[in-house]
């Protein structure tokens, strides 16, 4: 079959996390796609709509995938509105995940900015899984106000798991009692050793700019600083040509880079 | 037999398995015929809309007979030549990709039955193509696009379908244009490998088609064509041709350092200037034959019941190239354009180990504002982007 | 007591590697404090005659948006220090602060301070200096969430 072609998963649930995003549960109809790794994507299909990159979030061991999606545009706004039952399309999984075995013995600190926490979640329970590989594990995760937070459920759980969870919010009512500020001065404050850490972010390109100076700041090597991106995707397989980022193709060499390798072309503008 | 330094891919026939043929020049019909007899749909130069372009040739007669062309940044024009040199153009808007690529193709086609979907992928028309008159530099470019598009993670399977079985007829330059610069490639003027077969036109004396034989196929072919064993002098005027060919190439590019110069570039004030000109068209795309993005699109009848994908050809001057939500990356026709030469002559080593470029000069005749993307990467090399170099 | 708020003084990030005259000076000026969980450490429009050096707690600067309600705009943590309206006349608080859960902190007199700045100008340009570069990063801060990078695109 053409990798161009979906399979057809038909939805199992869904629930809306916050004002303008969804999770989908997924399970395959006809077979289930290769395992997805931390890290990776799948192009979702909606009938007739359109296809876009959604990072996978969840899996389970009967391959049912769970995907967190942001209603911005007529293709994610159809995702967001299939109810469970319905059959939807899935190409994947595409893409160069999280290395999470290179971390082996070291503080891995995981930064998330708003919907960015998607993209890293498997990455944290993969993480958890393994907790006596690593030394210290924390989250830092930012978002807009505390109604924009992802899994706040899971977030108490992984705590108790051994998980540093750290939250700030852009703003905030009088009802949160956490921290107001950037993630970045989470960064500046959390207690792990720089000298054998490695760091994993995901959210806005602009957060993951100013997040890596302060983990710079603190003594993170680039090398070991990883961010995963987004870019315009048709294909998914490198054929397409919408997802270059100067020499590098998202869909292939990404979505998960090192800092080291990939900064230099971020602070080209419009590159 | 010929062992001159090598220019323009000359080659050294001796080593060749098969010696080399000459044909007179009607036995063009007979090749056309035999291909058309063995399954092959052919597809050669032939005029329309007053250019030269590549459509299905039923015979020879349909070559474009007498005709040359002369091409200069945003021109094009036919001229009438002194003979009836049946390759006696260099290049034309066309180039071979709109058949293994097409400009517009359906992927698959989908039925929804309830909670049941059955897929159709397409199917490839089983005609493989023969490609008649296939330039050195188109066929440098096809080899560019079948490392893209074959050779990396993912293989485009339609376009693998298209490819396959394909038989190329290849033919030396003799007369090349204002805006070629093969040479600077390395891609040309001579057809020098990967071909069925292999065409020099002689036109000294009796017109005549000296044949070089690439594959077995190709041998095989030419048992139904009229042919004798092609002399020395007939090897020693390819020669001739294919230097003087060399010799006069419209333009030239200096490639040393290139990739990494347009690396360091990136901020050039050189790019503001060439974005007064540039109007994001576009036809410098749609002419090159490397350029492979496309964009898909998902559409569904009215009944919601039937979907299909399609792929066409897209441009990375299109806006919608790097449409992100909330907006394109490269919102500006200078980022576009930047993206498209720095793809072009360097990123595009990183991402496939080659040049993008195959110096056909196509870009720089059908742009209609004339930018030479020759002059462009000469003008990066100096600090305030002045081109006069040249 | 001036000796113990010395060192206490010290612990903060923003006065680390300070001059021990320079401490003393400041010393000489502070006391320690605390509220409770909720109590409000300074309203807007309060005269702002002190700055504080957050020992242990969380400290919200808030706004009241009429239509909105009580907006939390930031928190200053642990080590932190909160108060900038002392430097400049009127001297008046531009927010309210809040004090989530328990806070210690030592209050510094900000007249008593910027008399002995006038006296001492290697004092004031010690502290200046060191104070900028706090306002600094949360304007950089400030800023950064001004762009709004979570929010919806348009």
């Amino acid at each position: 079959m053409s990798t161009m072609t979906p399979s057809a998963y038909r939805v199992t649930g869904r629930r809306r996390d916050t004002a303008d995003t969804c999770t989908l549960e997924l399970e395959p109809r006809n077979g289930a796609l290769g395992a997805p790794a931390p890290g990776q994507f799948t192009m979702l299909y909606a009938w007739g709509v359109g296809e876009v990159p959604i990072s996978v979030s969840g899996l389970d061991a009967g391959g049912r995938l769970v995907q967190t999606i942001r209603d911005v545009g007529s293709v994610t706004h159809k995702l967001c509105a299939l109810d469970p039952g319905t059959t939807l399309g899935v190409r994947g999984p595409f893409g160069r995940g999280w290395p999470l075995d290179a971390f082996a013995g070291a503080d891995v600190v995981v930064v998330a900015g708003g919907l960015g926490l998607a993209p890293l979640r498997l990455a944290v329970l993969a993480l958890l899984a393994r907790r006596e590989r690593y030394g210290r594990l924390l989250l830092l995760y930012g978002a807009r106000t505390p109604a924009d937070l992802l899994y706040r459920d899971e977030l108490a759980r992984w705590a108790e798991d051994g998980l540093d969870v750290q939250i700030t919010v852009d703003a905030a009512d009088a009802d949160w009692d956490g921290p107001v500020g950037v993630v970045g001065k989470l960064v500046a404050r959390a207690g792990f050793d720089p000298r054998n850490a490695a760091a994993l972010m995901c959210g806005p390109e602009v957060m993951m700019r100013f997040t890596a100076v302060a983990l710079a700041e603190r003594g993170v090597a680039p090398e070991r600083t990883y961010v995963s991106l987004e870019r315009s995707m048709k294909c998914g397989i490198g054929q397409c040509g919408h997802c270059q980022i100067g020499p590098t193709l998202v869909c292939l060499d990404g979505p998960v880079y090192s800092w080291a390798e990939i900064s230099r072309w971020l602070s080209v503008r419009e590159l | 037999m010929s062992e001159c330094a090598p220019s323009g891919n000359v080659g050294v026939l001796s080593e060749r398995p098969d010696p080399a043929l000459v044909m007179p020049a009607d036995g063009l019909d007979e090749l056309v015929a035999a291909l058309w007899r063995r399954g092959y749909t052919v597809i050669g130069p032939r005029i329309r809309d007053g250019a030269v372009v590549y459509d299905e040739l039923a015979t020879a007669a349909d070559l474009p007979v007498g005709w040359g062309d002369e091409q200069e940044a945003g021109t094009y024009r036919l001229v009438r030549r002194d003979d009836d040199a049946r390759f006696g153009y260099a290049v034309g808007p066309h180039s071979w990709k709109q058949f293994l690529q097409p400009p517009h193709v359906r992927l698959w086609r989908a039925q929804l039955n309830g909670d049941d979907v059955a897929m159709t992928e397409e199917e490839v028309p089983e005609r493989p193509f023969a490609f008649f008159g296939v330039r050195s530099c188109d066929r440098h470019a096809i080899a560019i696009q079948d490392r893209v598009l074959l050779e990396g993670q993912f293989a485009d399977t339609d376009y693998a379908a298209r490819r396959n079985g394909a038989f190329v007829v290849a033919v030396d330059c003799a007369d090349p244009a204002g805006t070629c610069f093969c040479v600077s490639m390395d891609t040309g003027p001579g057809a020098d490998e990967d071909f069925d077969l292999a065409l020099t036109e002689l036109l000294d004396g009796q017109h005549r088609f000296l044949v070089r034989v690439g594959s077995e196929r190709g041998a095989e072919i030419m048992s139904d064509v009229g042919s004798a064993t092609a002399t020395v002098d007939d090897l020693a005027r390819r020669v001739q041709i294919v230097e003087s060919a060399a010799q006069r190439m419209g333009r030239e590019l200096d490639t040393t350092g290139l990739r990494e110069l347009l690396q360091d570039s990136l901020e050039h004030p050189r790019w503001d200037e060439v974005a007064e000109r540039c109007l994001t068209c576009g036809n410098c795309t749609m002419v090159c034959p490397t350029c492979f993005c496309t964009t898909v699109e998902d559409v569904t009848d009215l009944t919601g019941q039937e979907a299909e994908r399609h792929r066409s050809w897209d441009t990375c001057f299109s806006l919608d190239h790097s449409y992100v939500h909330g907006g394109s990356i490269r919102a500006a026709g200078r980022s576009r354009y930047r993206q498209w030469l720095t793809h072009k002559l360097g990123t595009w080593w990183d991402q496939f180990g080659t040049s993008g470029c195959v110096g056909c000069g196509r870009c720089i005749a059908w742009c209609p504002v004339g930018i030479d993307i020759t002059e462009e990467a000469t003008a990066l090399r100096s600090p305030d982007g002045d081109a006069a170099d040249r | 007591m001036p000796q113990t708020v010395d060192t206490l003084v010290l612990e903060a990030p923003v006065f680390a590697g300070l001059d021990p005259a320079h401490a003393a000076q400041l010393a000489g000026c502070a006391q320690t404090t605390g509220w409770d969980d909720g109590e409000m450490l300074f309203r807007e429009g309060d005269p702002s005659d002190a700055f504080y050096v957050v020992r242990h707690g969380r400290v919200a600067l808030e706004v009241f948006v009429p239509g909105r309600g009580t907006l939390t705009v930031e928190t200053i943590e642990t080590g932190e220090v909160v108060g900038w309206s002392w430097l400049f006349p009127p001297y008046r608080w531009h927010f309210d602060g809040r004090a989530i859960g328990s806070v210690r902190a030592i209050a510094v007199d900000g007249a008593c301070l910027r008399g002995k700045c006038d006296d001492d100008p290697a004092l004031g340009y010690d502290l200046m200096r060191r104070f900028s570069q706090v306002m600094l990063e949360r304007l950089q801060a400030t800023r950064l969430r001004l762009a709004d990078v979570y929010g919806a695109p348009r």
